[in-house]
């Protein structure tokens, strides 16, 4: 008997399909708010480098309603995308202590605890 | 007392006939200890003949029952209908497989790339039989046990958006088994198997979606064994580049 294996289309909203596609799309889509912010704290860099008034205009400038509604944005992104990473971390760092697997909980408060530590000393520098 | 029923919505494909697959209502009779393959098994005996699907263990271990039921893939033979009653089952054959018949996907792509993965203990050298087994620890075991658990009914295949968008990647299950094997302290064979797992279709074509690791039925974590492999991957990469003579 001839074959005709029949070939279904994946639809272009697949991704709406589930929920769990729909915060994995969600968090590729922080890593643009991410990539973005890092690209306005080196023009902010770049800004000081250049003087006193020119980086005054740059801080004037993020008061911008614009610049409110993308520091919201973003905010809310680089929360999405470090607690769904977070969350994977175990995946990636199995832990066996002898014949024992221990459960994934340990890594990912490791990862808050670091986070926290390593915020508190950029705000500590920041102060200085 | 009336007998209660279920209506189940079948996707139906004859090559010979159909242009395209369409839906097809079937009514069963509803009973709570009846898993979806049971309604199945009662349409094919009693109502429709023609109707094509896998099965054989009835117990969630041969792996060939693997269907999206109401568009998740699952083990028929693990689908309570109790479950879904009083809707309606929507029963469609495994997604991101090509149709051959009815419920019955094309699953030929995974076997090239389970096979190309070489899912067999690769000894550093032939053991002879009066050398006796090469023992390994329970440690040693428990390190790769629960990747030894997969029993190909592709279910993270249907479930990883990825491989529906790129056809070419490897796959959850076959790189699952590409490291069950690594992991193995009996095993030698990685830098072979490292040729396809650390290719470009192999690790690096998934994206982390996590979903392979949510559908298995046996708790493989196929998602955890990927993200290992890229980590391992990426250490041999470094170790290369800082090391250009040493052994890879
Ligand atoms: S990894 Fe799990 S879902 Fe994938 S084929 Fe093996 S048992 Fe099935
Ligand atoms: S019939 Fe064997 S796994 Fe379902």
């Amino acid at each position: 008997m001839s074959r005709k294996p029949y070939l279904r289309k994946m639809p272009k909203s697949w991704w709406l399909a589930r929920r769990s596609y729909t915060s994995y799309m969600a968090r590729e889509l922080s890593c643009v708010f991410i990539g973005a912010y890092s690209l306005l704290i080196v023009v902010g860099l770049h800004r000081l480098s250049q003087g006193r008034d020119e980086y005054g205009a740059f801080l004037d400038a993020l008061q911008s309603p614009l610049s409110l509604v993308f520091h919201a944005a973003a905010l809310v992104f680089a929360l999405i995308h470090t607690v769904s990473w977070f969350s994977l971390a175990p995946k990636a760092m199995p832990l066996q202590i002898g014949e024992k697997k221990l459960s994934g909980g340990p890594v990912v408060l490791a990862h808050y605890a670091v986070w926290i530590v390593v915020s508190a000393g950029v705000l500590l520098v920041a102060r200085i | 007392m009336t007998e209660q029923t279920l209506q189940v919505e079948i996707l139906r494909y004859r090559p010979e006939t159909d242009q395209d697959p369409a839906f097809q209502t079937y009514t069963v009779p509803y009973r709570d200890d009846w898993v979806v393959l049971d309604a199945l098994n009662h349409i094919k005996d009693n109502i429709d003949r023609t109707l094509s699907y896998r099965w054989s263990c009835h117990m969630a271990v041969c792996g060939s029952c693997g269907m999206m039921i109401n568009g998740e893939p699952k083990l028929s033979c693990h689908a309570f209908l109790r479950d879904y009653y009083p809707n309606k089952v929507r029963v469609e054959p495994l997604a991101n497989f090509p149709i051959e018949r009815d419920l019955v996907a094309v699953t030929d792509d995974f076997m090239e790339k389970l096979e190309s993965v070489k899912p067999y203990v690769i000894p550093q050298q032939e053991r002879a039989v009066d050398e006796g087994p090469h023992l390994q620890t329970p440690a040693q075991l428990n390190a790769f046990k629960q990747y030894t658990m997969c029993i190909n009914c592709l279910l993270c295949y249907a479930a990883c958006p990825q491989y529906g968008l790129t056809p070419d990647f490897v796959g959850p299950a076959a790189l699952a088994l590409a490291h069950r094997y690594n992991l193995d302290t009996r095993d030698a064979g990685r830098e072979q198997r490292q040729e396809i797992a650390a290719s470009n279709e192999g690790v690096w074509d998934c994206t982390f979606v996590g979903e392979c690791s949510q559908a298995c039925p046996k708790s493989v974590d196929p998602a955890a064994a990927i993200q290992q492999t890229k980590i391992a991957s990426t250490i041999d990469w470094y170790k290369a580049l800082l090391n250009p003579w040493g052994k890879r």
